[in-house]
């Protein structure tokens, strides 16, 4: 089937909007400056629709749609700031700071991380869930990179990337619900995976610090994210920390 | 048996067979996947990667299938494999008490493989055998109706190391406890009619006539079937141009449902039929029946079936000669409750992870392989003959306005005759659970029925004489679901039970979304917390709003459902947890509260 290009005129928090119907509603707001926090996602790369923080207000419908994945249609009405939004996404990036280990002020990444500045444009500063803080092994057996799973929020970017882009598929995802992780081919150190061809491409999509350079300092680690062709030609806006 | 002990050679003669077996094709992973490990106890990084040789598979992506599944093993197991069945009404039952023997007897300790390789004790989701429970798998194979006597026979069985084969088979009796039979389950006329009737009939007049009928999913969200089969038939082909797909969803993983297993083992025959003739309306000619792998009698029987169907002509090629083709394939699961999501079930059939997806599409316009695919529950398919054989006026003169035709329950836990019961929507939950059940055992007194396992609430007794369909479910907060009925007494907690079914949650959420991964897990520690007595008044308000949270946020039906528990019993229970909150008690006695000082764990 060829695709809809037919155009779309929407409303988004009350700007009249037009869109071609490929387009998803992220993208259509993107184009015309309304932010719609999203984690997961990114350019260039398949949705997922897993992190949820892009969630927006239908009329019409009782769910709420991820914007990331939700194909815009004709007449639709939506809602990117509600107070209900705004609390679900607060609570989702509260469930995911006490999920793993997340103390920025020791992180590669303190200052140029995702889910930090997500915080802090959420207002967060306390969380009302118990740390879980699994121990995790970290795995720093590559010549050039480490991985934290303790810092993973799960957004399987690096996955996605490695798969779609390079066309490795060295990281997938393992076992599942709370004790899912990021792994390299059958468990073995990243520093013997096979399939790895060091492009360094999972490091620089990973929105925290869990996917690093080695040798960097405390707040040092920030990632350079037009280092991987397709997504710079998708234009990431994740780019704009929020400060 | 370890990875040394199967030498390489044997290892990849035997791993090719398996995979040429499924034509080489990487959307059998999961197949042969239990293949394998069926051949070698358990799947070393050895067979994971000749596997993803084979198939031209990444082994990362091999790996992560295989690590999804709760029935796949990546490190040794033990010759015996006993699982406890855990659902609350095998609890009831004592089944906590008979693992902890077990372990004792055989000196292990649970979810350890015991030293000399020989056997592992641990538990799994419930396996449907809720009606003679307590029950629990070795190697697969069920048992039933566990006692103290006959942990201890098992223990000495799996010491002196007799084979499974030669167990008495009295333990591996399932029985097929059916205490009221009605149009369904009573139905008794040759297969092939309904659908030489629909065929001489045609699509679109079908298709009519089940608009008429007023036939909703017994699968759960109780979606009226019309619609859903109309949009399979006229979705634009996103994959292979002309292929549809027809889906039987018989993953019945819901704790306390066995309705599905029943109508499989008893009438696999009128499922295959109404499969055919979903095909013939939809235009689809493959079919796949994909089946939770804790019923293998089932499996075995549908398999007999597909064959004795195939050669009656009303299934395979040229159906009743009318030029009509619709072949039937069985898919396995492995032990995933989220695989009964219907996007999780096309991944899984596919080969992958059960890892759902958001919908839009709905698999009805994008299923398999981008195809249109109408997924139907067991029950849905099995009313289908039924209404094309005596006419959608006649079926939807049953039932009440918006819920036709009859719905069969599984009533399981605190009630006297446990087992199947087909009754008419509409009767009440007196009727079912005094009338037809015989009434709650011993003295206690009625509290609660819990209807549509995890996604579902508990239904005070003061609610019994509402009718039980689809909108009044709902108003109380619960769900039809997919039939499963635990009735509850006196004697038990219902913070307990919320716990339960949230523990359920947690440990089955796939893990792909933030809001049930990481919520599931925070409301299971609040109730925890309530349950020891430990919890303030903040908490309470704490699991309020994360249990709503996870309701609105979550990406697939298991996450958006699985707070209903909580939610319903602070509905009606909210007394049962302020008990435990403000006067640290737990009026049942059921729950163990922490003693002044005691640390949480
Ligand atoms: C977590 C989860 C588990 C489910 N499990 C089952 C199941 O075991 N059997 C089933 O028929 N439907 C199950 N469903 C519902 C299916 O997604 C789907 O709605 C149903 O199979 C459609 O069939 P129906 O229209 O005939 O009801 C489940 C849904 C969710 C969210
Ligand atoms: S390692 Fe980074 S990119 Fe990969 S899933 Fe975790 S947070 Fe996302
Ligand atoms: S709601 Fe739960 S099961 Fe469904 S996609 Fe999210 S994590 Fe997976
Ligand atoms: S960005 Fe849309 S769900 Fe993650």
């Amino acid at each position: 089937m060829s695709p809809d290009v037919s155009v779309k005129t929407l409303v988004i928090d009350g700007r009249d909007v037009g869109a071609t119907g490929e387009q998803t509603i992220l993208e259509v707001a993107r184009e015309h400056g309304i932010r719609i926090p999203t984690l997961c996602h990114l350019e260039g790369l398949m949705p997922a629709g897993a992190c949820r923080m892009c969630l927006v207000e239908v009329v019409g419908s009782n769910k709420l749609l991820p914007a990331c994945v939700t194909k815009v249609s004709e007449g639709m009405e939506v809602r990117t700031h509600t107070p209900e939004l705004l609390e679900l996404r607060r609570m989702t990036l509260e469930l995911l700071f006490a999920e793993r280990n997340h103390i920025c002020s020791v992180c590669v990444s303190n200052g140029h991380c995702q889910l930090q500045s997500l915080a802090g444009e959420h207002g967060i500063d306390h969380i009302r869930f118990p740390y879980q803080y699994p121990r995790l092994q970290v795995d720093t057996t590559h010549p050039r990179y480490g991985m934290d799973p303790n810092r993973c929020v799960l957004c399987g970017r690096c996955v996605r990337v490695c798969a779609e882009v390079e066309g490795a598929h060295t990281w997938d995802l393992m076992g599942r619900g709370a004790g899912t992780l990021v792994t390299a081919e059958l468990r073995t150190p990243w520093g013997l995976a096979q399939t790895c061809t060091s492009c360094g491409k999972c490091v620089q999509v990973c929105p925290t610090g869990a996917l690093f350079d080695k040798g960097r300092a405390v707040a040092e680690m920030e990632k350079r994210r037009e280092f991987v062709p397709a997504i710079l030609a998708g234009r990431d806006e994740e780019e704009e920390l929020v400060p | 048996m370890t990875e040394e002990m199967i030498d390489a050679g044997r290892l990849d003669d035997l791993l090719r067979a398996i995979v040429n077996g499924h034509r080489c094709q990487p959307g059998q992973l999961v197949q042969i996947l239990r293949e394998a490990q069926d051949a070698l106890g358990y799947l070393p990084a050895s067979a994971l990667t000749a596997i993803a040789r084979a198939l031209a598979l990444p082994r990362a992506q091999v790996e992560g299938v295989a690590g999804f599944y709760s029935f796949f093993h990546l490190a040794p197991v033990g010759r015996y494999r006993v699982l406890f069945s855990d659902n609350i009404t095998d609890r009831m039952l004592g089944s906590a008490e008979l693992l902890e023997r077990l372990c004792n007897k055989l000196w292990i300790e649970r979810g350890k493989v015991s030293e000399d390789g020989l056997v592992s004790v641990d538990t799994t989701s419930c396996t449907g055998m809720c009606d003679q429970g307590p029950a629990l798998l070795v190697n697969g194979r069920a048992m039933t109706r566990m006692s103290a006597e006959r942990i201890d026979r098992i223990s000495e069985l799996i010491r002196t190391q007799l084979p499974l084969a030669d167990w008495p088979p009295e333990f591996a009796l399932v029985e097929d406890n059916i205490r009221r039979r009605d149009t369904l389950l009573g139905a008794e006329w040759p297969a092939g009619e309904a659908l030489r009737a629909a065929i001489a009939r045609g699509a679109e007049a079908m298709l009519g006539e089940m608009k008429l009928s007023n036939l909703r999913g017994r699968g759960g969200a109780g979606f009226t079937t019309a619609i859903k089969w109309e949009s399979a038939r006229r979705a634009a082909c996103h994959g292979e141009q002309g292929i549809r797909y027809v889906v039987c969803n018989a993953d019945e993983g819901d704790p306390g449902a066995f309705m599905d297993r029943s109508v499989l083992e008893s009438d696999p025959h009128r499922v295959l039929e109404g499969m055919a003739i979903a095909a013939y309306a939809v235009g689809a000619h493959t079919g796949y029946l994909y089946v939770r792998a804790e019923y293998p009698l089932a499996v075995k029987r549908l398999k007999l079936a597909i064959k004795q169907a195939e050669r009656l002509g009303v299934l395979g090629h040229n159906i009743l000669e009318t030029g009509f083709d619709f072949h039937v394939e069985v898919r396995l699961g492995a032990g995933a409750f989220v695989c009964g999501e219907e996007t999780a079930l096309i991944a899984s059939i596919q080969g992958g992870r059960g890892n759902p997806r958001p919908r839009p599409p709905f698999p009805a316009e994008r299923g398999l392989w981008n195809s249109p695919t109408l997924i139907n529950n067991v029950e849905t398919f099995a009313n289908i003959p039924t209404i094309l054989r005596k006419g959608a006026d006649w079926f939807a003169s049953i039932g009440t306005e918006k819920s036709k035709g009859t719905k069969v329950f599984a009533l399981a836990g605190a009630i006297r005759n446990t087992g199947l019961v087909e009754v008419p929507m509409g009767i009440t939950l007196r009727e079912i659970v005094y009338d037809i059940g015989g009434g709650i055992p011993g003295d206690r007194t009625l509290k609660a029925v819990q209807t549509g396992g995890p996604s579902g609430g508990c239904i005070p007794a003061e609610h019994i004489d509402l009718p039980v369909d689809y909108e009044t479910l709902n108003k109380l907060g619960s769900i039809m679901g997919s039939g499963g009925m635990i009735i509850i007494d006196d004697s038990a907690c219902m913070v307990d039970v919320a716990r339960f079914f949230m523990e359920f949650c947690m440990t089955e959420s796939c893990g792909k979304c933030v809001p049930c991964r990481a919520g599931t897990v925070q409301i299971h520690n609040l109730l925890t917390k309530i349950a020891r007595g430990e919890a303030s008044l903040e908490d309470l308000d704490r699991l309020e709003k994360l249990s709503n949270m996870v309701k609105r946020s979550s990406l697939c039906g298991l996450g958006q459902s699985a707070p209903n528990p909580v939610l319903s019993t602070l509905r009606y229970f909210r007394d049962e947890y302020l008990a435990h909150v403000v006067e640290h008690r737990c009026p049942a006695g059921v729950c163990k509260i922490a003693a002044e000082g005691e640390v949480i764990r």
